[in-house]
């Protein structure tokens, strides 16, 4: 394989949408450190992997920025002072909501690490922290347009080599399996690039499922195929229902905000037992059934202004189509988040956030979060703190295993995707008919939110059938590669998500089974979960019990991985 | 969803073009740039809140506002206040404050 192109010098602009259909890359680049996505974690790990001393190429499917659940919201950020009694009923504080499937040792690990770089924050380009009625800076919250804009600039100067707009498509493997780097494509001239590094960080966030939950359609779930398709495991993907609430036929969510709603039938009675805590099932089923509105009338004058400042998007909406949210009626819905806000992702192995595949880091949604919140999404503000933290740590230790395994002189590695991108069968699926028959599995609250057996059981069917007709025949042509690989990325997610949903047949943290209402004591445990075609499932420490999906009769099916 | 670019205020910086996440945006004849991929468009405001002369408009809705309705007119736009209002309540731009110095999450209702 060589290079045609040389990107060491400035490249010539490409005629957009130009196709090549010669084998190979059309630009090769190296680096110690391939960072994949330029959300929080990424950008977090593409600063620590640069001071470390490694030379950092970050891909970004969208724009390091502006991608993202983060980049157009507001967050907070689980950042608590170093005095024990604040930090313990910090870690107290989620432990029972997330079924006690959290680390301590984890989350004290994190709230070392968020306190430390948030810190940096205040260092130039300085992140404009709020001040308090005491002249104290308030480092709580993050405003995500400020905080992404500086995270960017950051990476910058550090001399990293950013490519927006080129989401990564699959990764590199060598002879003993290691990752050694990653190919994708520039989505507008269609051209593919290929960095050959020493090891990669997957940060390219959780799976939304394009349900149009904010900032979240490039989300949706390419890290974990990437990963499992190398040999990873997933840890915690029953953890995947987390639903937000927004206006009706809207995008912002900001959940929090509605604790100060009351919520209404569509005749104008009160919907009893609805909150935006502890009662969102209700609303639920109560929009399987009709219309809920909501008025935010607990909120006083204070606090108006207040959310006005905080997060100056969220009244965009309502601005925007003359809705006084405060004494107006309005219709809302609830916006499937999946992992993104869920918990489940790659399992992480080690301190370091290794994924278990040498050269392999993960960070952020793609990293499974249950180390810090177990069952139960932390909020934004763990999320955040998850982000910083496994993003520092895992650019940290990619920058010490990518150095010593730098590209150069070595053969490059053999290309591990397969879903989405080499059927085995001829191609002509439309990656928009799997993404619209995922969307109609995992979307719908009587399937994901309001989860039976009855209903998991042959939605995961239909799932396992999407999957044997992707592998068949599911291939992108150009730029709308990455379009398939999305497709791809979102089945596999979605058939995790159910198959660890059926196996924990209990109640605990946010997987909520109606036909076992009650958490069980004897599994008290993660669950971790494997492969492609075949899915194993067990609990973590055990061994594997595996179910598999015949292949497309077309299709030649051959796990990535042998 | 983004559904309007104000010719007469864009200056042709392509910064909307780089900046958005999901390639909404091509350049047009003269250097504006045309809403090319609208059904992309995860109504996310980010252009709006990047272009300097507050030529952008993205309604709140997730799908396209039905062709004349009154947010697709720019003249309607400026008139109710609402183009740049995101830019605005961000506090960018010049001569403005970051509004993020402000941003005190309120407290939460307890019941």
């Amino acid at each position: 394989m060589s290079s045609r192109r040389s990107l060491d010098g400035p490249d010539p602009t490409p005629p957009r949408r130009a196709r090549r259909r010669q084998p190979g890359p059309d630009h090769v680049l190296q680096a110690d450190v391939l960072v994949a996505g330029g959300g929080p974690a990424g950008t977090w790990a593409a600063i620590a992997a640069a001071r470390s001393g490694a030379a950092v190429v970050l891909v970004d499917k969208g724009r390091c920025g502006t991608s993202g659940a983060t980049a157009a919201a507001g967050t907070g950020v689980w950042y608590v002072e170093p005095d024990p009694v604040a930090r313990e009923r910090a870690m107290a504080s989620r432990e029972a909501l997330g079924g006690y499937l959290a680390d301590r040792r984890w989350m004290a690990r994190v709230l070392d690490e968020t306190y430390a770089r948030v810190g940096d924050l205040a260092e130039p380009p300085r992140y404009p922290f709020p001040v308090d009625e005491t002249g104290r800076q308030r480092r709580t919250g993050l405003q995500g347009p400020d905080y992404m804009r500086r995270q960017r600039i950051r990476v910058q100067r550090l001399g990293v080599r950013i490519l927006d707009h080129s989401p990564l498509l699959e990764l590199l493997v060598d002879g003993d399996g290691a990752v050694v780097g990653g190919r994708g494509v520039d989505r507008r001239s269609g051209e593919e690039y290929e960095v050959r590094a020493g090891a990669v960080v997957l940060a390219t966030g959780g799976c939304a499922f394009q349900s149009k939950t904010l900032g979240c359609d490039v989300d949706t779930g390419d890290g974990a195929l990437l990963a499992v398709e190398v040999g990873a495991q997933l840890s915690g993907m029953e953890f995947s229902n987390a639903y937000a609430i927004a206006p009706s036929f809207t995008s912002v969510t900001k959940t929090a905000y509605y604790s100060f709603g009351t919520f209404y039938r569509s005749d104008g009675s009160v919907l009893e037992g609805a909150r935006s805590q502890g009662g969102r099932s209700v609303i639920a089923r109560a929009l399987l059934q009709e219309p809920v509105l909501c008025r935010l009338d607990k909120a006083d004058e204070a606090t108006q202004r207040a959310i006005r400042l905080d997060q100056p998007n969220f009244l965009l909406p309502f601005d925007r189509q003359g809705i006084n949210p405060f004494t107006d009626l309005f219709p809302i819905t609830l916006v499937l988040e999946g992992t993104v806000r869920g918990t489940g992702g790659v399992r992480v192995l080690d301190d370091d956030c290794s994924a278990g595949v040498p050269g392999l880091y993960v960070a952020g949604d793609t990293a499974t979060r249950e180390l810090i919140c177990g069952g139960f999404t932390g909020g934004g503000s763990h999320n955040a703190a998850w982000a910083i933290s496994s993003g520092s740590w895992a650019g940290r230790a990619a920058a010490v295993h990518g150095v010593r395994h730098a590209p150069a002189g070595r053969p490059p590695g053999r290309p591990a995707g397969a879903a989405g991108l080499r059927p085995g069968g001829s191609s002509g699926l439309d990656a928009r008919a799997v993404v619209a028959a995922v969307q109609a599995e995992v979307m719908p609250y009587e399937k994901n939110y309001l989860r039976h057996g009855s209903r998991l059981t042959p939605a995961l069917a239909a799932l396992d059938a999407v999957w044997a007709e992707v592998r068949g025949h599911l291939r992108g042509d150009g730029a709308d590669r990455f379009r398939a690989r999305e497709a791809a990325a979102m089945a596999g997610h979605a058939r995790w998500m159910y198959t660890a949903a059926l196996a924990r047949t209990e109640s605990r943290g946010m997987h909520k089974r109606l036909d076992h209402p009650a958490a069980d004591p004897r599994q008290h445990h993660r669950l971790t979960v494997s492969g492609l075609d075949a899915i194993h499932v067990q609990p973590e420490n055990d061994r594997p019990s595996a179910r598999s999906v015949a292949p497309d009769a077309a299709g030649q099916v051959t796990d990535a991985v042998a | 969803m983004i559904e309007v670019v104000v010719a007469d205020r864009c200056i042709g910086c392509d910064v909307c073009i780089d900046v958005c996440p999901t390639d909404v945006f091509e350049r047009g004849p003269g250097g504006v740039p045309v809403i090319q991929r609208q059904g992309s468009c995860q109504t996310c405001y980010l252009c709006e809140a990047y272009c300097p002369t507050d030529a952008l408009f993205v309604a709140a809705p997730v799908e396209p506002l039905e062709p004349g309705a009154p947010q697709t007119d720019p003249a309607h736009l400026i008139a109710t206040g609402l183009l740049g209002s995101y830019r605005a309540a961000l506090g960018w731009g010049n001569g403005r404050t970051p509004t993020a110095r402000h941003a005190l999450m309120p407290p939460l209702p307890t019941s």
